[in-house]
């Protein structure tokens, strides 16, 4: 190896019985590294997880952390702290036993665990519950123990999965921050799990997203929002989601443009990873803040008109639902001016912040 | 402008009593009552009355002069077979079949529950398939087999024996039981023990028992009620010296020496009956959750 990662996977595969979950999976995880595994459910995120974790048995591959090889390893030796969904909690054991739990196991000596759980307390601030039992407990305190539970094993990598998943939308943007400041201040591996795309852009250093037991992009947050590699992880990520227009790929004399339904969009300044293929069916994603909208036709002419269909305020801004080019798409603006439905209306597509892939690969191009 | 009635109903609908819906529901149910406790009646009746009022016949009628005699020749002196030791000889027996035969079989079947659904194995569906397909096979098929087997091991007629039996009987349906429980528990509650480095036994012991408590009274109420009735393996397996208290009052009740103490003999019954009738009293509720348990999951 010639750089030490904290986890790394390689050629994991998963079968169970025929049917195949994981496929030939390979991910680096450098040292403090902040990953997150996204995708709908189904994908084998999860199972990932349970894998990394020692929890399920890999059918092939190997898995790597702190450059030990633990393919083969019991979960308690692999150096990792895992929080659940359902915070598995031991519902008869206090928070302090249930934090203590796996380190009277690991048989240390009293003062070193009496050391560690008022370390937990005082960073995940649950010293006031530590003689409660987990159900006088709030969701959002017991998710805190849970994590304490990983916390007092000093591991090298915490593995979560869905953790906020159970809480109410309030209590679950609160913990984002105080998982995202607990990962500032502890500097350790993390490997996330989750469905939820703002966890997902809020919290990572990189995102996996995962379809059908597939990595269909590993990258940081801004590139899987900006560039998303395909059709798939362009639709799964952004909300309200990307729009898509089809069309094919033509050429002018100024340029390379996008053809669908009588609308021209130009492609002179989009960023290809190729050469475009003229004549070739193709699909226009852009997201409803990559777009412009004016009263009137702009001063360059390359402004297409629309109907307005439908205004939805959503406080700090609107999103306005349009008919163009017989499409509906959605446009996001400033909540300032309402439009009325019929309203006409000119769009300027900023062809630099789009994404092109092709009708048939779905890839981006 | 509607017009709004202010006198118009209000609140709460009131409940109406003396609906016939009611009325039928209510009719049944006394009825079914009443069909049902008639028998424990007249047996209470007729064990509190002396000889010469049972001849007169009316047996629905009330004891004029209430004795307890019947009680207690029943339970000291009444005549099994040989023995006129009374029905507390099958009493003790039982008692000393019943507790290690549920102690046993409650602890295997537990551990083999939570082996089931939580540590899976190869081949491990095929076992638990193969378990309660053993529920299935009428007893009377096996009894030759195991009374070659108990007498090969040395064991026939004994106390062992007829707890050996009793502990391999309860398995198909206590395994059922308790994997069944074991499965709804929370999954990530295993895995969490098992990160925390925790092995087979001591997640059972230190996890997963002290969340099962609801289906261990479940098990002990039907151990104890199944094996306190049965009649066949006892007569069969457990020796002449060892019956239990339900062969003992057969043998009360079917002796053909003299005159027939209808008195003792409802005495005898009603001391018999009496643990599943009390185990059925006080247990009810878990009784009744353990069977559904076992009824819809599986």
């Amino acid at each position: 190896m010639t750089q030490l990662h904290s986890v790394s996977i390689k050629d994991l595969s998963l079968n169970f019985g025929s049917v195949g979950v994981l496929k030939d999976l390979n991910i680096d995880v450098a040292d403090g590294e902040f990953l997150v595994l996204l995708g709908p459910s189904g994908c084998g995120k999860s199972t990932l997880l349970n894998c990394i974790a020692g929890l399920l048995d890999i059918s092939e591959g190997q898995i790597f952390i702190k450059g030990k090889n633990v393919t083969w390893e019991e979960p308690k030796d692999r150096g990792i702290g895992m929080v659940f969904q359902s915070y598995a909690l031991y519902p008869q054991m206090t928070v302090e036993k249930n934090l203590s739990f796996g380190l009277r196991v690991a048989g240390l000596p009293k003062a070193e665990i009496a050391k560690r759980i008022a370390a937990a307390a005082e960073i995940l601030q649950i010293g006031p519950l530590l003689h409660r039992k987990p159900a006088e407990l709030s969701g959002g305190q017991r998710q805190r123990v849970a994590i304490g539970r990983a916390l007092v094993r000093d591991v090298d990598v915490f593995l979560f999965d869905e953790p906020l998943s159970n809480l109410d939308a309030k209590l679950r943007s609160e913990l984002r921050v105080e998982i995202k400041r607990l990962h500032q201040k502890l500097a350790n591996t993390m490997i996330y799990v989750t469905h939820d795309q703002i966890e997902a852009l809020t919290l990572a250093d990189r995102i996996a997203v995962m379809k059908g037991g597939l990595i269909q992009q590993l990258d940081d947050p801004l590139t899987i929002y900006n560039r998303p590699r395909n059709l798939f992880v362009a639709s799964f990520i952004g909300s309200p989601a990307m729009n898509f227009l089809k069309g094919e790929i033509g050429g002018n004399s100024a340029g390379p443009v996008f053809k669908a339904n009588g609308l021209d969009i130009s492609l002179a300044s989009y960023a290809a990873q190729q050469p475009l293929p003229f004549g070739r069916a193709a699909i226009f994603g852009f997201r409803p803040e990559h777009i412009a909208i004016g009263d009137a036709p702009g001063p360059t002419g390359r402004s297409s008109p629309a109907t307005v269909d439908l205004d939805e305020p959503m406080g700090a801004d609107s999103l306005v639902w349009l008919k163009v080019a017989g499409k509906p798409i959605s446009v996001r603006v400033d909540s300032g001016r309402r439009y009325q439905p019929g309203e006409k209306v000119f769009l300027t597509f900023n062809p630099n912040l789009a994404s092109v892939f092709d009708a048939e690969s779905e890839i981006r191009i | 402008m509607s017009l709004v009635n202010p006198a118009g109903p209000r609140g709460r609908r009131p409940r109406r009593i003396g609906s016939p819906t009611s009325i039928m529901i209510y009719g049944i149910l006394i009825v079914a009552a009443v069909y049902y406790l008639i028998p424990l009646y007249v047996m209470v009746m007729t064990s509190l009355k002396g000889m010469p009022e049972i001849r007169l016949g009316n047996i629905f009628s009330p004891p004029v002069e209430v004795t307890f005699q019947p009680w207690a020749t029943a339970w000291n002196s009444a005549c099994t077979g040989l023995y006129c030791e009374g029905i507390k000889v099958g009493f003790f027996n039982s008692m000393k079949i019943l507790v290690p035969s549920v102690i046993f079989s409650i602890i295997i079947a537990s551990v083999n529950g939570y082996a089931l659904s939580n540590w899976r194995f190869k081949g491990s569906e095929l076992f638990f398939t193969a378990l309660i397909f053993g529920a299935f096979i009428p007893y009377q098929v096996m009894l030759y087999p195991l009374v070659i087997i108990t007498r090969e091991l040395g064991i026939f007629g004994t106390l062992t024996g007829v707890i050996v039996i009793h502990t391999i009987f309860g398995m198909p349906i206590l395994t059922l039981l308790f994997r069944n429980y074991f499965v709804s528990l929370p999954p990530e509650l295993f895995k969490a023990a098992r990160v925390d480095g925790a092995g087979f036994w001591r997640i059972f012991l230190q996890i997963m028992l002290p969340m099962s408590l609801p289906i261990f009274v479940v098990a002990v109420i039907l151990q104890v009620t199944g094996i306190w009735n049965d009649f066949l393996f006892g007569v069969i397996f457990a020796g002449t010296k060892n019956f239990p208290m339900t062969v003992q009052l057969n043998n009360i009740v079917n002796s053909t020496q003299g005159v027939k103490e209808y008195n003792v003999n409802m005495a005898a019954t009603i001391l018999t009956g009496a643990v599943p009738l009390l185990v059925y009293f006080f247990s009810g509720k878990y009784f009744v959750r353990g069977i559904a348990a076992g009824a819809v999951k599986g």
